[in-house]
């Protein structure tokens, strides 16, 4: 049983014409087991709030905390986060020339596991994992996320959470981009992992249409760098019928 | 000997000024541009198996296939009449690369070499240079593609830390020809090498690759020059640098002339550098003249930058730890071109001493 406790976060990043607060004091507590959906208009925070908890260097905390189980998330490297059990799965993965996926794959499974996985079982395990993502063989010698489709990204990311079994995953707008038949794949894929490692899931989206395949506990409203409102399931009905006219202007 | 000293006369000692040797330590040169040098003929180019039926390795009396401007280059000319000739006869295919390497350690005396490749009328080889001794040498490279002939050369330069290599690698492609080379260089004090392709007959090409990695101290040169005099040949260059430590540096300069008699030339080069620490330097300096508006294509591009953040950010987001991730992506810069080679054992001992330069160079401690 894990938690992810965000309190009070307040994050910048540094411009030309200086800092500019882009979280301004954000509270959300994530268990293991649950799925939190965080819907909000566009350039709200919400990818900065995901990265932030990653440890992207590119933001600056001003203020609040996070804690995985206790553990002060703030102070380790990206690194760290990642072996303390968490996962970001980005809304634009990053293409890393000349290494191929079955090479970072393995890398990251041998620092995240503290040992290289036994090859034969290994290369079960990603066949297995790219199977059920419905991905070609193929990707497995071809550069990471180079020339990949924008699905194709997804369906990576969405391999590598089931492959890596984090603790608590973010879906930074996972679903954005899908096809029909993609879309309910790559579900497929969270809904698995939560099955077999009872992660907790902080999904960010735009749309209801994914939240019909995995099932949120709770849907948070964001708007202007902090949640506006909680709610059950029914708040994303509400928000797919009226937008975020009320929150944005509040 | 009276020709050799009128010869040595007509030598124009560089002063460093000139455009060809402006980013060149000159004094650092072991007095082969200025004569002082007191060369031998050390020989140190060795096969390293038997060479196959059809293969010759003989030393000659012969002239130049074609003049140079090069100062090191003529002096070793002046100096010696004699040639190591590699000869690929008419219409063999050799199936396995043919290995020389240069092993031995001579720091007392400067080695004056002139080699020449001759791979006749549709041959076909792949011929590997593996230096990795300590030496200073300058080295005359002489390669003639003949027509419909086929030659992959790669030359290693894994040298050892004090060596001086300064070296002029001329190829002229027959018509039809192909010639791939591919220029690793990892090891030496300083290293200067002038890889030049003259076309002399149509439907020619030729893939010039290299990568080249420097650390602290360490000057790598790679001076190319691809002279289309004939219509339709092809080139593509693509070199490949990583620099880490005080005073690395490493020059790249891409030179591409399409002549008026050009029409059809294809060609494109580029150079990328990674600067892996403060206080290293990387020169890129890429140039296309043109004589000739009917072409297929020309263009070029050059491009210097750090580690990318965001590809760092997404592997160490998987847990790999910083050291790890920018050796993932020095690896993968490289890849590109090592993996040319198709040799496991070479391509695996080049991606390790890869490795131990950025380890030693603390550029993966950011
Ligand atoms: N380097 C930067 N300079 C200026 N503004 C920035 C910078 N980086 C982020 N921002 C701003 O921060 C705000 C939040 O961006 P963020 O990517 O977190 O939004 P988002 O909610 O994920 O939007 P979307 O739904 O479009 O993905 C945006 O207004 C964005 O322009
Ligand atoms: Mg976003």
């Amino acid at each position: 049983m894990s938690t992810l406790e965000i309190r009070g976060l307040k994050v910048s990043v540094t411009t030309e014409n200086g800092d500019v607060e882009i979280l301004k004091g954000v509270d959300l507590t994530i268990k293991s087991g649950e799925t939190h959906a965080i819907m909000g208009p566009n350039g709200s925070g919400k990818s900065t709030l995901a990265y932030s908890i990653a440890g992207h260097p590119k933001y600056t905390i001003t203020g609040g905390t996070v804690t995985l189980d206790g553990a002060d998330v703030l102070e380790m490297s990206v690194d760290e986060r990642a072996k303390a059990g968490l996962f970001l799965a980005m809304q634009y993965p990053v293409e890393v020339p000349g290494v191929s996926v079955s090479n970072f794959l393995r890398t990251a499974a041998t620092a995240l596991r503290g040992e290289a996985p036994k090859l034969r079982e290994w290369v079960g395990e990603v066949k297995g994992a790219m199977e059920a993502l419905k991905m070609d063989p193929s990707f497995a010698s071809r550069n990471v996320n180079e020339g990949f489709s924008g699905g194709e990204k997804k369906r990576h990311e969405i391999m590598q959470l089931e492959l890596l079994k984090p603790k608590i995953a973010i879906l930074d707008e996972t679903d954005s981009g899908l096809d029909v038949d993609a879309l309910r794949v790559v579900s497929e894929g969270v809904n698995r992992a939560k099955e077999n490692s009872n992660v907790g899931v902080l999904l960010i989206t735009h749309y209801t249409r994914i939240l019909k395949y995995i099932k949120p506990d709770f849907v948070h409203v964001f708007a202007n760098g902090k949640i506006v409102e909680e709610g059950g399931p029914e708040l994303a009905d509400k928000l797919e019928a009226q937008g975020y006219e009320e929150y944005v202007n509040a | 000997m009276t020709s050799l000293q009128s010869n040595v006369l007509e030598i124009h000692t560089p002063q460093g000024r000139e455009e060809a040797w402006r980013f060149t330590p000159l004094k650092r040169l072991a007095g082969m541009h200025d004569g002082s040098a007191v060369a031998s003929l050390l020989n140190s180019l060795k096969p390293v198996q038997a060479l196959p039926s059809g293969v010759s390795f003989d030393t000659v009396e012969a002239d130049a296939f074609s003049p140079t401007d090069d100062a090191i280059t003529q002096r070793i000319r002046a100096f010696s009449k004699t040639v190591q000739r590699l000869t690929i006869s008419k219409d063999t295919e050799i199936a396995q690369p043919i290995h020389f390497s240069r092993s031995m350690r001579d720091l007392d005396s400067v080695e004056f070499a002139r080699i020449q490749i001759v791979v006749e009328p549709h041959a076909k080889a792949t011929v590997i240079f593996e230096n990795s001794g300590d030496l200073r040498i300058g080295e005359d490279l002489e390669i003639q593609v003949g027509a419909g002939a086929h030659l992959t050369f790669i030359s290693l330069q894994e040298w050892g830390a004090s060596s001086i290599h300064a070296a002029r690698h001329n190829a002229v492609v027959e018509r039809d020809a192909t010639f791939n080379s591919i220029i690793v260089t990892v090891g030496g004090s300083l290293v200067r090498l002038l890889p030049t392709v003259e076309f002399a007959g149509p439907g020619s090409s030729a893939e010039l690759l290299g990568v080249y990695f420097a650390t602290a101290g360490q000057f790598f040169e790679h001076r190319i020059f691809v002279d289309h005099l004939v219509p339709q040949a092809k080139s593509r260059v693509n070199y490949k640098g990583a620099l880490a430590g005080q005073d690395a540096h490493t020059v790249w300069i891409g030179d591409v002339f399409i002549r008026a008699a050009a029409e059809g030339t294809d060609t494109y080069e580029l150079n990328r550098n990674l600067l892996l620490s403060d206080g290293a330097r990387a020169d890129s300096v890429p140039n296309l003249e043109i004589e000739t508006g009917e072409i297929v294509g020309a263009g070029h591009a050059s491009t210097t930058g750090r580690f990318d953040d965001e590809q760092l950010f997404y592997l160490m987001s998987r847990g790999i730890n910083s050291a790890d991730a920018r050796r993932l992506v020095v690896r993968g810069f490289f890849t590109e071109i090592v993996s040319q080679i198709k040799d496991q054992v070479i391509e695996d001992r080049i991606m390790a001493r890869i490795d131990d330069e950025l380890a030693k160079a603390g550029a993966i401690n950011g």
